[in-house]
């Protein structure tokens, strides 16, 4: 599976309480969720963000709670993917068990700037960053995470074991 | 080397408590493991969101109805309809499973004090919970992880987890900490030094003979913390006081267990509680610290004592041992959170709450309520407050432009009745 969308930029450590904050956790609607989406680090995220934009940014991508209220939001904005330097790892769990693509890779977090056109490849590993002409390598995930991707979360990996 | 193949290291605590609750003779950093569950804990934010997994994965029952923990306690007594609504909901799936563990207002508590004080966890178990500080049972020598709420969905269904078995760091705790000192100064020192994401994916292994001058208490505030150093989980070795505080909670078996001799550990630290000076998180980091010395003049106007970090009895003697016979800055609210109805009645007991009364503070029900910018006590723009919680991020509690300082009950005190970040020296 390949994505292909225009890079939304980031620093370090966004935590899950810029993701969503909490004020809006007294639902768990994934359109809800998504309309504020990053509303307390970039307030014009919800109304810019299009189908299919990538999100990049550095180290420890979303620190913080274990709200699955993150992922989803973010997964609801219509964002394909999220490449970050690392992941904080109860969401790096929950962006798996939902089924929210998400790759580690330094590299390509480092170099991706925002606005970039980049494709990501999910079977190889491969991200392509079109505006600058460079591509780099993500971590690979372990066979076991694969087959939970494979089964589109957490759940459907659960249901196919029976 | 003790055994008789040179080629196996020996394992951290984490890892022997994993290896036996995945039916391992042994297991390594890395390795992916299945392992089964002693307690699954979900609150009102996170239970719905599992509650809708679990209907999907299809299974009419839970694997154990006396090994869930279901505990309102984030926007509880609820705030608004939409919290009431996901009470209710919650509350009906409780019900219908005969999940044992339900814990209505007026019976409850902020779950990471909660679950200890009612006995349901013991050393040597592995917990999972929809709530990041879950890792807090980890005072009592226990293996417990935050994760989201499908695995909390998973948990209940099918009665384990699957984890990637973390390496660890060691943290060697010598000497005594000095007056003012609590186990909040301690992993907040620790935090500051090693940063938000100085332990990701690992373990921090406390041991050293300076446990001896830590209470539960304080390991409980040190253990709930150790998520905000990006840690899987942070682990206390059982001493006298860990069995002590078992016997005296819970009739549940445990069983205690001990890193290796030849436990290998990516790195260690070595800190002397002696050298530990009280310590503020400045904001938007729990790792922005600076010791109270080098504060500066921040003017504030909230103090929040309380949360699963500091809501416990200790942390409400702290608090009152600063605030007798003192006033509350005219400028400043003071809202105290006991964090369960037993910490409560014994607060009241004790005479706190009068102390706290006649110094011009507000004493609230058990709820995590302000800490989350849920209720109780939500920041305008600009606000500051001195908080007992765990986190400062952007709009934590309230308005993305107020500021969230974290601190010890009695600096927290003391900052409430200057009207400033202030040690109770400074009084």
């Amino acid at each position: 599976m390949k994505v292909q969308g225009n890079v939304i930029k980031y620093g370090d450590n966004v935590d899950t309480d810029v993701i969503i904050p909490a004020r809006y956790l007294n639902t768990s609607d994934p359109k809800e969720l998504a309309a504020h989406c990053m509303e307390d680090l970039d307030p014009g995220f919800a109304g810019r963000v299009k189908a299919g934009d990538i999100i990049a940014a550095g180290t420890n991508f979303g620190c913080g709670s274990s709200r699955e209220h993150a992922p989803i939001a973010i997964k609801a904005s219509g964002i394909s993917c999220v490449i970050a330097k690392t992941f904080a790892r109860i969401f790096y769990r929950n962006a798996i068990n939902i089924g929210l693509p998400i790759v580690e890779c330094p590299e390509a977090a480092e170099d991706i700037s925002d606005g970039d056109v980049v494709e990501v490849d999910f079977d190889t590993g491969a991200i392509t960053n079109k505006t600058k002409g460079r591509s780099y390598k993500a971590v690979p995930f372990p066979e076991f995470m694969q087959e939970i991707i494979k089964a589109e979360g957490l759940v459907g990996y659960i249901r196919n074991q029976g | 080397m003790t055994g008789t193949d040179t080629k196996a290291r020996g394992m951290t605590m984490t890892q022997k408590i994993l290896a036996d609750h995945a039916g391992l003779e042994r297991v390594e950093a890395g390795q992916l493991i299945k392992a089964r569950l002693d307690m699954v804990l979900g609150n009102d934010i996170t239970t719905p969101v599992a509650v809708k997994e679990f209907r999907k994965i299809g299974r009419d029952r839970v694997f154990d109805k006396n090994k869930i923990a279901i505990v309102p306690d984030h926007f509880t007594p609820n705030k608004d309809i939409k919290s009431a609504e996901q009470v209710r909901f919650i509350k009906e799936f409780a019900r219908e499973m005969g999940i044992v563990n339900f814990f209505e207002i007026g019976r409850m508590g902020v779950e990471h004090a909660l679950l200890p004080e009612k006995g349901l966890v013991v050393p040597g178990d592995v917990v999972i919970g929809a709530d990041s500080h879950t890792c807090t049972y980890g005072a009592l020598g226990a293996f417990s992880t935050g994760i989201g709420s499908t695995d909390m969905a998973a948990g209940m269904a099918t009665g384990e987890a699957w984890f990637k078995v973390p390496e660890a760091i060691r943290f060697v705790l010598t000497g005594k900490p000095g007056k003012w000192v609590s186990g909040k100064d301690i992993i907040l020192h620790i935090i500051g030094m090693i940063g938000v994401d100085g332990a990701l994916y690992k373990s921090m292994e406390f041991t050293g003979d300076g446990l001896e001058h830590l209470s539960m208490d304080d390991r409980f505030s040190m253990a709930n913390m150790a998520i905000e150093a990006g840690a899987k989980n942070g682990i206390f070795d059982v001493d006298e006081k860990t069995l002590e505080y078992v016997r005296e909670h819970s009739t549940k078996p445990y069983k205690v267990y001990k890193a290796d001799e030849d436990a290998v550990y990516c790195r260690e630290y070595v800190i002397d509680l002696n050298t530990v000076k009280p310590t503020v998180a400045f904001p938007h980091l729990p790792s922005n610290a600076r010791t109270i010395d080098q504060v500066g003049e921040i003017k504030i106007d909230q103090v929040v004592i309380g949360s699963c970090t500091n809501g416990r009895i200790e942390d409400m003697r702290s608090a009152a041992q600063v605030l007798k016979g003192r006033a509350v800055h005219p400028d400043v609210r003071c809202i105290i959170i006991p964090a369960t109805q037993k910490i409560w009645k014994q607060a009241m007991d004790e005479g706190l709450f009068d102390i706290f009364i006649e110094a011009g503070a507000a004493v609230s029900t058990p709820t995590c309520g302000p800490c989350l910018g849920g209720h109780m006590g939500i920041l305008a723009k600009g606000e500051r407050a001195v908080a007992t919680t765990n986190r400062n991020f952007v709009g934590r509690m309230g308005h993305p432009e107020s500021e969230v300082y974290l601190a010890s009950p009695a600096i927290a005190a003391a900052s409430a009745v200057a009207g400033r970040i202030a040690s109770p020296d400074e009084l």
